[in-house]
């Protein structure tokens, strides 16, 4: 239903000289991007390269110290929040709940930019609230104290809550970091298939190679503050750019057990080197 | 609709209590005045009617003395349990009270100035004055805690707490020069410090009750997005809580009606820090329902221990000191039992 809202031909994003510095350090320079619906993008880098703070950018919590950022039809720090919040969900990657809340009260949350200030949530709405309580495999902790979970199951209570927002455009800020291979693999299933059925587009930062190739369409690689390779994944997840960006020896081979790309890497070896 | 209907038992459970101890502590006293006669003295005051078979002095103790102690009462404990909750949720820390940015040490050094500036031979009507310099010190004190946090765009509950601590810090140094120049009428400033609901008038009460109000609802306006700040500061601007504007409104809201309670009636610890605590214990974290609970709570508590300073007692101890001497132990107890529940936090 959603995606005809879209335009497909235009970007969704589009970044032109976006620049973001903390006081006198520069985390992000001169960014020229343009990320377009229909795609699952992938944002890569080493520690510190600036993943987190372009999602920040691309989410509008944080303004760009110079350059701009539009979003679909108007510039990104002319959304209302609330219009924003309606739009677009993000899975942030540090999930600290302070006080108790139960897991269903937590994904209930998610409704908050739909809701009106003093409505409850419809049939409707608990319904929703209960599938996807289900679909994220948590539906048996949804009476538990959030304090009291591990952080695999705070960050799948993260996603429910981001799915709850009911958004078109979903950005994950490495989701799946504190996941074990089948929850992870199930939660990026879950996901993949709400944007191959064309209900949302994602951008997602991600620290895992392999789990990125077979979750991204294309890969923005950052290093440095700057982005330095962007692409379909069958092009730019290749040995020479993976070495290149985290300074690694790296192998690179279609898997056809996953079907997908897989990169091996190791340490540069200094004996040979020499 | 479960929920609501807990929270509505919830809040009309606390109200009926208040307003029976309220009821309860008109009577108490040095001087026994029975229920009825409470009740025939209020609805006669408030609709004008003759008084029948009641002596003359008990209208006016209880008219003119007792009640407006004790809507003070209950208005200023509302108000510490309230700016408690919102302060703790605003900065996300349960340890959080409406005196933990400072405020209350700039009210502090606002009346002891005036104090001093008295022992000087600066002529000031102290009934006006030491409420108005206790008011402008909390409120100059937000002021430069928000000026100090604010190189920090996003305004995180960091900066605030660590100005406000600084900004404490500074004060109380300031007022501990302030008692050093006061030499033997230090006295005073203590006793001030200390709190007391003793000197509480109506036209105080009719000062305290909008600020109550206002504060409180405008702190139940936001109360859903106060949930949403307890996941986060990120998390929450992504579900379209406006973080930054959402601080300065319920700071400033808070920060004026604390600032007015701390100059109507001193420093009255514990209240703010304890309340929200006991009732995030029964009745769970929601703010929604937490906001309101803790007007009553608060109000419950003050009036209880004001009530036993003024009329148990044999001599009225500080208020301040004896919320702290009640909520203490209670609170060790409390925070043991959850330790031994394996729930180390709140």
């Amino acid at each position: 239903m959603a995606k005809a809202a879209f335009d497909t031909q235009a970007p969704l994003w589009s970044l032109k000289g976006v620049s973001f510095s903390y006081g006198h350090e520069t985390v992000l320079q001169e960014i020229d991007l343009q990320l377009f619906p229909g795609k699952s993008y992938g944002i890569l880098g080493p520690n510190g390269s600036g993943k987190t703070t372009l999602l920040d950018l691309l989410s509008g919590i944080s303004q760009p110290s110079s350059g701009s950022i539009h979003f679909i039809d108007k510039s990104l720090h002319k959304w209302s929040h609330r219009d924003l919040a309606r739009t677009l969900a993000l899975v942030p990657q540090d999930f600290m709940v302070r006080f108790g809340f139960t897991v269903q009260e937590t994904v209930e949350m998610g409704l908050h930019p739909h809701l009106h200030r003093f409505g409850s949530p419809s049939e409707q709405d608990c319904r929703l609230i209960e599938q996807t309580l289900e679909d994220t495999g948590i539906a048996h902790l949804a009476q538990r104290s959030i304090t009291q979970l591990s952080g695999g199951e705070k960050q799948r209570v993260a996603v429910a809550r981001a799915l709850t927002q009911q958004t078109k455009v979903l950005l994950m800020d490495e989701a799946t970091s504190n996941l074990d291979i089948h929850h992870s693999l199930e939660i990026l299933h879950l996901v993949r298939q709400r944007f191959l059925a064309g209900n949302i587009h994602l951008v997602s930062v991600m620290h895992d190679l392999n789990l990125a190739a077979f979750f991204c369409d294309e890969i923005i690689f950052l290093k440095q503050g700057k982005v330095v390779h962007m692409g379909p994944t069958e092009e730019v997840m290749t040995a020479e750019i993976v070495e290149q960006v985290y300074q690694v020896e790296a192998q690179v081979q279609h898997n056809p057990f996953t079907e997908c790309r897989q990169v091996s890497f190791r340490l540069p070896q200094k004996n040979e080197a020499v | 609709m479960q929920n609501r209907r807990k929270a509505i038992l919830f809040v009309s459970l606390h109200a009926t209590l208040l307003a029976a101890l309220m009821a309860l502590a008109a009577t108490m006293g040095f001087l026994s005045v029975s229920v009825s006669d409470v009740l025939q003295i209020v609805t006669g005051k408030v609709f004008r009617l003759p008084f029948v078979d009641i002596d003359p002095v008990a209208i006016s103790v209880v008219a003119d003395v007792r009640l407006p102690r004790i809507a003070g009462a209950v208005l200023v404990g509302g108000i510490l349990g309230v700016s408690g909750a919102v302060f703790q949720a605003i900065l996300l820390n349960p340890l959080a009270d409406s005196y933990t940015l400072g405020i209350s040490t700039g009210a502090a050094f606002g009346a002891s100035l005036v104090i001093v500036m008295q022992l000087f031979g600066l002529v000031l009507p102290p009934a006006i004055s030491i409420p108005l310099f206790a008011f402008l010190g909390g409120i100059g004190t937000l002021i430069l805690v928000l000026y100090l946090a604010s190189g920090d765009r996003r305004l995180s509950s960091t900066s605030l707490i660590l100005a406000g601590v600084i900004v404490s810090a500074i004060l109380s140094a300031a007022i501990g020069f302030l008692k050093f120049l006061a030499d033997e009428q230090v006295g005073i400033i203590i006793f001030w410090l200390m709190g007391s609901l003793s000197g509480i008038s109506w036209q105080n009460v009719l000062l305290l009750m909008p600020a109550a109000c206002i504060g409180s609802i405008l702190a139940f306006f936001f109360s859903r997005d106060l949930n949403i700040m307890a996941t986060g500061e990120r998390a929450a601007s992504a579900l379209g809580v406006n973080t930054v504007r959402l601080r300065l409104i319920l700071l400033a809201g808070c920060t004026f009606m604390t600032a007015l309670a701390v100059s109507v009636a001193g420093i009255i610890g514990f209240v703010g820090l304890i309340v929200p605590h006991l009732l995030r214990h029964l009745a769970g974290p929601d703010n929604r329902l937490l906001i309101p609970l803790s007007f009553f709570a608060g109000g419950i508590l003050l009036l209880i221990a004001d009530t036993i300073t003024r009329a148990v007692l044999p001599a009225e101890v500080p208020i301040g000191v004896l919320t702290a001497l009640l909520g203490g132990p209670f609170f060790c107890i409390l925070f043991k039992r959850r330790q031994q529940d394996g729930k180390s936090g709140f």
